[in-house]
C-alpha cells in the first residue's frame, strides 16, 4: 500500500534530552489513527514535525510526491494561536486553510469563495460567516479552525486534541463528519482521552518518547502500559462501569 | 501676487502631503494597530530620532539618518521577538529611550541652532519641501502595490503567525518586509506630523474605522479617508491659527474618533430600541437546535467577564 509520508529512525530534541526518539512510523491513505499518550510524550511534538515545523535532528521523513510538493495537509492546532480580537471574518479564516493549495501572490476566486460558504453550511455557522472572531463561542472556534484545515481538501489531516472544544451537540456531528472526510484523507487524530475516540479510529500510534504502533482498534494492555502510569479505562457495556486494575 | 501663489502652493502641497500621509498611514497603520505593534512603532519612531540627530551633526540629510535607524531599530526587534531572546517590551523601551538620547547628544554636538529641529519633533507643513512629498507618494505607491499583491498572505500571517508556518516558509521575510516597510512609513510621515506625534497619525484612523467595521480591507480604507480629513483639516487650521501641524492633526483626529463614537453609540441605541425580531436570526439558516443560539452570547460573556 502506497504510504503518504515514512519516518525512520526519528529523534527530536528541544535542547536537553529526546522529546521523541527512534520514531518509525507510516501512515497510509484513509489511515485513521488515534494517537494517544501521556501529556509530555512527544504528540503534539510528532505532528510538528510532520508539518516541518521542526527538524529531526536525526532520521529521516519521506512523503509521496503530492505531500512534498505542496504541502496538501490540513492541521487543526490543540489551541487557537491566532488572535481573536484581531479584524478577520469567520469566512477570512476559513479561507486561508486554501493557502496550502495557493502561492504567495494568489487572491481568492469565486469558486474558494463557493467553497468556503459551503465549508461553514456543512459546518452549521452559516449565521456566523461575516462574524468577528470575538463573537464566537469555544465550540465554534474550533469548528471555524476544522473548517480551515479542510477547505484545501487535505490528503493528511492532523487533529491535535480536537475533543478539548467540541461541545456536547456537536460531538456527533463531529465524529460522523470525521468518518465521512477520511472516505478522501488519512486523518491522525492526538488525544488523551482514549476512551472518547475509541469507537471512531482504526488503529492507535502511543506516543511516550518512543512510538508503538497497533494496527486494531482494540486496546490492549501493552497499549495501557505505554503510559508509564496507572490508566482508569471506561468502557460501555449495558450498566455503566470502569474498569480497574486487577487486584495482585 | 506673490501671496497668492505662494498661498496656492501651499494648497497643493497641503492637500497632496495630506493625501500621501493618509494613504501610508492609514495601510501601515491598519497593519500596526491588528498586529498590537503600536509600542514597537513607539520604538521605531523615537529611535529614528538618533538618525536626525546624526544627520544634523554629519551634515546630510537628517531623513535618510532617520530611515536606516527606524529601519535597522525595526528589523533588530523583530529579529529578537523571533528568536524569542530578551522580553520584547522591554528591548523597545530601551531602544526608545536610546535613539532619543543619540539624537539630542548629536544635536547638542551641532554647533549653533538648528532651526528646523522643531519641525522633526512637532512636524511643519511649511518645512516640507517637494521632495518630502515625492518620497511619501512613492511610498504611497509601493504600499499600494505590497498590500494588494500580498494582501491574503499579509492578512493570514498577522492573524495567525504559527499556522502560517505550517504553510509557508516564508512568514519571516514577510514579517521583516513589512516591518521594514512600516518603519520607512513613519519616518517618512515625521517631516508631517513630527517624531513625538506621529504614531498617532498611523494608529488614530484605524481606530475610527474598527468602530464600525471589522473587515481588514474596509478597515484599511476608512482609515485612509479618516486620515485625509483629519490631516487636511489639521493643515489648515494649524496654518491659520498660527499651531504646529503635528498637534492640531491629532487633535482634529481624535475629535473625528470622539464623533464617528458618539454616532455610532446613538444609532446602536436608536436600532435596539426598533422591535427585538430584527435582532433574532432567521432560525432556518442556523442548522444547530434552538436552544444551541443561547450558547454564543453566554460564553462571550464569559470570555468577557474574565
Amino acid at each position: 500500500m502506497p504510504y503518504l509520508f515514512e519516518m525512520k529512525s526519528v529523534s527530536v530534541s528541544y535542547g536537553a534530552g529526546y522529546v521523541l526518539r527512534d520514531i518509525n512510523f507510516a501512515v497510509n491513505e484513509r489511515d485513521f489513527i488515534g494517537v494517544i499518550g501521556p501529556n509530555g510524550g512527544g504528540k503534539t511534538t510528532l505532528l510538528k514535525v510532520i508539518l516541518g515545523l521542526l527538524k529531526p535532528v536525526c532520521g529521516t521523513i519521506s512523503f509521496i510526491s503530492s505531500l512534498a510538493d505542496g504541502k496538501r495537509i490540513g492541521y487543526l492546532p490543540q489551541m487557537s494561536t491566532g488572535d481573536n480580537n484581531y479584524p478577520v471574518t469567520v469566512t477570512d479564516v476559513i479561507l486561508s486553510g486554501m493557502m496550502i493549495r495557493k502561492r504567495i501572490m494568489s487572491r481568492m476566486s469565486s469558486s474558494d469563495k463557493n467553497k468556503a460558504s459551503q465549508v461553514i453550511d456543512e459546518l452549521g455557522l452559516s449565521a456566523f460567516a461575516h462574524s468577528s472572531l470575538s463573537e464566537l463561542s469555544g465550540g465554534q472556534l474550533q469548528r471555524v479552525f476544522l473548517g480551515r484545515a479542510i477547505i484545501g481538501d487535505p490528503i493528511l489531516l492532523l487533529l491535535d486534541e480536537p475533543g478539548n472544544f467540541v461541545d456536547s451537540n456537536f460531538e456527533h456531528d463531529f465524529y460522523e463528519r470525521l468518518r465521512i472526510l477520511n472516505r478522501r484523507m488519512a486523518i491522525l487524530m492526538v488525544s488523551h482521552d482514549i476512551g472518547m475516540i475509541s469507537s471512531h479510529v482504526k488503529s492507535y500510534a502511543c506516543v511516550n518518547m518512543g512510538l508503538h504502533y497497533h494496527p486494531s482498534s482494540e486496546i490492549s494492555n501493552e497499549q495501557l502500559l505505554a503510559y508509564g502510569c496507572p490508566v482508569q479505562l471506561i468502557t460501555h457495556g449495558d450498566v455503566p462501569h470502569t474498569v480497574l486494575k486487577t487486584h495482585s | 501676487m506673490e501671496e497668492t501663489i505662494f498661498q496656492y502652493d501651499f494648497i497643493v502641497k497641503g492637500l497632496l502631503g495630506a493625501l500621501f500621509a493618509s494613504i501610508t498611514a492609514g495601510l501601515a497603520g491598519t497593519y500596526i494597530v491588528s498586529r498590537k505593534m503600536v509600542f514597537l512603532s513607539g520604538g521605531i519612531t523615537h529611535a529614528s530620532f538618533g538618525g536626525i540627530g546624526i544627520g544634523y551633526f554629519a551634515g546630510f540629510n537628517p531623513v535618510i539618518g532617520a530611515a536606516i535607524f527606524g529601519i535597522l531599530s525595526a528589523l533588530g526587534v523583530e529579529y529578537l521577538s523571533v528568536r524569542q531572546k530578551i522580553r520584547e517590551d522591554s528591548a523597545i523601551g530601551i531602544l526608545w529611550a536610546f535613539g532619543m538620547a543619540i539624537g539630542i547628544i548629536f544635536i547638542y554636538l551641532t554647533p549653533g541652532y538648528s532651526p528646523n529641529l522643531m519641525s522633526y519633533l512637532f512636524g511643519s507643513i511649511l518645512t516640507v519641501s517637494n521632495a518630502d512629498i515625492i518620497a511619501l507618494g512613492i511610498m504611497s505607491l509601493i504600499l499600494i502595490f505590497y498590500f494588494s499583491i500580498f494582501y491574503r498572505t499579509i492578512l493570514y500571517i498577522s492573524y495567525d503567525e504559527a499556522f502560517a508556518r505550517t504553510y509557508s516558509p516564508y512568514v519571516n521575510v514577510f514579517k521583516y518586509v513589512t516591518t521594514a516597510l512600516i518603519a520607512l512609513t513613519i519616518v517618512l510621515n515625521i517631516r508631517m506630523a513630527g517624531v513625538i506625534l506621529v504614531l498617532s497619525l498611523l494608529t488614530i484612523p484605524p481606530n475610527i474605522a474598527m468602530i464600525f467595521t471589522k473587515v481588514y480591507s474596509r478597515i484599511i480604507v476608512w482609515s485612509v479617508i479618516a486620515g485625509f480629513l483629519g490631516t487636511a483639516a489639521g493643515y489648515a487650521i494649524s496654518y491659520f491659527a498660527g499651531i504646529p501641524a503635528g498637534a492640531t492633526i491629532i487633535f482634529t483626529l481624535v475629535i473625528i474618533w470622539l464623533i464617528v463614537k458618539g454616532i455610532y453609540k446613538l444609532f446602536r441605541t436608536l436600532s435596539n430600541q426598533q422591535p427585538a425580531t430584527s435582532n433574532q436570526q432567521p432560525a432556518t439558516s442556523n442548522q444547530e437546535p434552538a436552544t444551541s443560539n443561547q450558547q454564543p452570547a453566554t460564553s462571550n460573556q464569559q470570555q468577557n467577564n474574565q
